[in-house]
């Protein structure tokens, strides 16, 4: 079966919500003015004389019907910023004009004044007083993980290695930009844009705007990627749309540029991690002492939950009895990070990883054979105290991709290659590890999710979730899940569009869950439509369609519905009290190997090959799991030596994609990908998660070639072309950038 | 912003130019960029604003013959010119992209698309370039390219 909306994309005729017909005149651009200072409070907005202001909707937060906030883990973020900004970039008034250049040139002509107060940049700096906005110290959150004794362990440990690791920030570049469009029609408020979650959009809606479900409609247009970029940021361009709309009673669109959706929405937070762990000679891991510090930014938006699956998967997929992981997200006046591919993972995996090289080095033993040694086996438990016991064999994971990269015979041929060259260098990397499906702990059960499968009259079934197409292929894989499970054609399924008024909460389009949680409930639909039906468990094909079309002559106009909710996994017991028990219903497992040639005059990096091996339970779409892999693996070499955020005042300097550079076709080799499967029970047809995990193993494993390569220590990303000169050239690592962060 | 403020706003010209083989005829500001005529002003949404400043190629299309980035023309440049758009394209030929999975959110695909086929009429080219060389003025952020090179490699080889 082919991508299901693959052809309506390559000939150009899908429809994002920039495309959607409109008539010149039928409707209003909107845009946002925003806060020029990263902290103070609001003394003036100026309004210049050159422009007729008349012919402009001009909305500020005194317009909000509700309170003022944008609906999160908390209520911290204003819908427009009152008396007091945090960020540069807060929004603060909303325009809205016919033309789209006069609304440009009216935004600029709007001053908001701000006396300044000092702010705080560096989440890796105790906060000065004047500078704490947050609690008694600035911490938006602080969790920790404790099994074992680990002082104890490290004070026995005959080898203790530290490392102290950085990670950059990173901007989505989904390429199609943000956008929203709202409407009034009757009673009702319609948003359409581009989105992950509609329920968390219009959950976001009702109270600021004082409405009850029942008169709000939020409709997913197709998704030009998200990565989780369009996971909570979408909430608030569409209240900002529905203010326009409702105050100038007409329809608004507000699509951002580029340069403003890079420097006015999340990126991936900022981490430092430092790593103390005590090893035996031959190489087991006895304690690993880890404290994780995020940058939240200037709200807490989703810093709490980032920084939760950042520490679950700082300790890696090892065996380790001590175990202390403390994590910390700091308020700081950037703008607010948020979700991105990965959630955190990839950042304490990435100081893992090169911290496990560091240990090899240290130990004088392969990186290979020291991961060998420590990789979980049944019967072994996790940092939270989850026992793993899956039937996996996670060495063998590791085993395919040594054996796919040619890995122990290129590490043994680099050294003569690197001597018989005077300035190319070769080096081979890897990295082992693992990324938790769905929800963390009991978020899954928290979610309720439900969905529904439909009998249409023709005989024919409807899927009605509110998960999301964004390219990952959500269509094509729910088609195939009901399909499949009903013995029907796929062009007898139908998916509806993610639209509140038709469709359940099946949950947001985040965390890996879409195929194996959401998927697994399509599944459930399928079943249940057989029992409502009267069928047995294996009618299948013509049985089904028949009986749904006899259902419909006997039951005229009414609406043939089954219902597929999430079903917790049996014998899963999560403590949020003590950060402790099966934090995940299941992992997947990967080991990814780079090989990398790096140009001592140029100090430019390039990957000559990739192995990327994953176990994922089972693959649904062999073309769309493949190209999860490529396309994470890319995002992931993007951010590891490319991808450089620059600051000032708190927000991104560089935000065009002239000078922030991400990566092409020439700047990457062939992505090799091999899946091994492991059927899950509790996913669809077996699948796990795979949608975050290739974003986890790329940027350790390139280091760890880099450091290979050229015998230096690398600790940060990017590495770009400077950094990596800087540490070559003048034996540098990661202490002289503290400096340059912000 | 800068870039509008030193021109008067809404003067116009006529222009004539041939749109996917229809001969066409204007009368819009000369500095608006072609990329918006073919969006807001045409309809033709197939070509896709992606960054606005000709990094990204979401917008490309064919001017005389050439792959340009429409967002970085002015519709004044296209007096006279022979323009075509992705949806002159004869969706029989895009059957290798969409085998190989050379789509996915669909945000970069047109231009991806009208990249890949000049490729596919221009082989002289591959004597001197490889086809990720070909692409590297087209940004993707879903596919990590494999996608799309094998996608161009098995039209070029005539496989389905």
């Amino acid at each position: 079966m082919q991508r299901l909306e693959g052809l309506a994309k390559l000939t150009g005729r899908e429809r994002y919500v920039d495309d959607l017909p409109l008539e010149e005149g039928e409707f209003l651009w909107g845009a946002t003015v925003r806060s020029p200072a990263p902290r103070g409070r609001i003394t003036a907005v100026r309004f210049a004389p050159d422009v007729d202001w008349s012919q402009f909707t001009i909305v500020d937060h005194r317009d909000i019907p509700g309170p003022n906030f944008v609906a999160l883990i908390e209520r911290d973020q204003p819908v427009l910023a009152a008396d007091c900004v945090r960020h540069v970039q807060e929004p603060v008034l909303l325009l809205a004009h016919p033309d789209r250049m006069s609304l440009r040139r009216a935004v600029a002509a709007v001053t908001i004044e701000v006396a300044l107060e000092p702010p705080i940049f560096d989440f890796r700096a105790v906060p000065k007083l004047e500078q704490i906005q947050y609690g008694s110290d600035n911490v938006l959150k602080h969790l920790s993980i404790t099994k074992g004794d680990v002082e104890r362990a490290l004070a026995a440990a005959p080898i203790v290695v530290e490392g102290t690791y950085e990670t950059g920030a990173q901007e989505h570049v989904y390429l199609e930009p943000q956008g929203m469009l709202a409407s009034v029609e009757g009673d009702v408020v319609v948003l359409r844009g581009s989105m992950q979650c509609p329920y968390y959009v219009l959950k976001a809606l009702l109270a600021p705007l004082d409405r009850d479900e029942a008169r709000l409609r939020v409709i997913q247009t197709p998704t030009g990627g998200g990565f989780g970029g369009k996971e909570e940021y979408p909430s608030t361009i569409a209240l900002h749309a529905a203010l326009l709309a409702l105050k100038s009673g007409q329809p608004v669109k507000i699509i951002y540029d580029r340069g403003e959706d890079m420097a006015a929405t999340t990126k991936r937070h900022p981490s430092l991690v430092r790593h103390r762990t005590g090893v035996t000679a031959d190489g087991r891991l006895l304690a690993q002492d880890i404290a994780v510090v995020m940058d939240g930014g200037a709200y807490v938006t989703l810093s709490p939950v980032v920084l939760s699956r950042g520490i679950i998967h700082a300790a890696g997929p090892y065996a380790c009895d001590h175990v202390r992981i403390d994590g910390r997200a700091m308020f700081t006046n950037a703008v607010p990070f948020g979700a991105f591919r990965g959630f955190g993972a990839p950042q304490t995996h990435f100081a893992n990883e090169r911290h496990m090289d560091r240990i090899a080095a240290r130990l004088n033993l392969d990186p290979a054979e020291l991961r060998r040694r420590n990789l979980l086996r049944d019967g072994q438990t996790t940092a939270t105290g989850q026992v793993i016991n899956d039937g996996t064999d996670r060495v063998a994971v590791l085993e395919r991709a040594l054996t796919l990269a040619d890995y122990h015979a290129k590490r043994a041929a680099h050294p003569r290659f690197n001597r018989s060259e005077s300035t190319r260098r070769r080096g081979i990397g890897l990295a082992t590890f693992h990324h938790g499906a769905g929800f963390t702990g009991g978020g899954e059960v928290a979610l309720a999710s439900r969905l529904h499968v439909a009998g249409l009259p023709d005989g024919r079934v409807e899927v009605r979730s509110a998960n999301i197409e964004m390219g990952q292929g959500t269509l094509t894989v729910f088609t195939l899940l009901a399909s499949e499970r009903l013995g029907l054609e796929p062009g007898d399924v139908v998916i509806a569009a993610a639209d509140t008024a038709r469709v359940p909460n099946s949950g947001p389009t985040v965390a890996s869950r879409t195929s194996m949680v959401v998927g697994h409930m399509v599944e459930i639909a399928c079943d249940a439509l057989r029992i409502r039906l009267g069928l047995d468990a294996t009618a299948r094909g013509e049985a089904v369609r028949t009986a749904i079309r006899r259902w419909h002559r006997a039951h005229p106009n009414a609406t043939l519905l089954a219902e597929g909710a999430y079903q917790r996994p049996p014998g899963i017991a999560w403590d949020d009290a003590t950060y402790s028990g099966d934090a995940y219903g299941t992992y997947a497992w990967g080991a990814y190997v780079a090989e990398v040639e790096v140009d001592l005059r140029t100090y430019d990096t390039r990957v000559l090959d990739f192995v990327a091996v994953q176990e994922i339970g089972k693959v649904l779409h062999e073309t769309l799991a493949r190209g999860q892999v490529q396309g994470g693996v890319a995002q992931a070499l993007g951010w590891a030596l490319l991808e450089e955020c620059r600051w000032q005042d708190g927000a991104m300097a560089n935000a065009q994609l002239t000078n922030y550079i991400i990566p092409t076709s020439d700047d990457l080799p062939p992505i090799r990908v091999a899946f091994l499967e492991n059927p899950y029970p509790f996913g669809a047809q077996g699948a796990k998660g795979l949608g975050e995990l290739p974003m986890d193993g790329p940027a350790p494993a390139v280091l760890n070639a880099i450091a290979a390569a050229t015998g230096a220590d690398p600790c940060i990303i990017p590495l770009t072309q400077e950094r990596l000169m800087e540490i070559v050239e003048r034996g540098m690592r990661n202490a002289e950038f503290h400096g340059e962060a912000q | 912003m800068t870039d509008n403020q030193f021109r008067t706003p809404h003067s116009t010209f006529r222009t004539t130019f041939t749109l996917n083989g229809t001969p066409i005829t204007l009368a819009v500001d000369p500095a608006e960029r072609l990329l918006d005529t073919l969006r807001y002003r045409l309809g033709l949404t197939g070509t896709k604003e992606g960054c606005g400043e000709g990094e990204c190629g979401a917008c490309t299309v064919y001017l005389n013959g050439l792959p340009v980035v429409s967002c970085l023309v002015p519709i004044y440049q296209v007096r006279g010119a022979r323009v075509e758009t992705v949806e002159s394209l004869d969706p029989a030929t895009l059957e290798p992209l969409r085998r190989s999975g050379a789509t996915q959110c669909g945000a970069c695909t047109p231009g991806v698309v009208m990249t890949a086929r000049w490729i596919d009429a221009h082989r002289e080219l591959l004597h001197s370039h490889t086809v990720r060389e070909l692409m590297a003025g087209n940004l993707c952020r879903c596919t990590g390219y494999d996608g799309i090179i094998d996608g161009i490699a098995a039209g070029l080889e005539g496989r389905p």
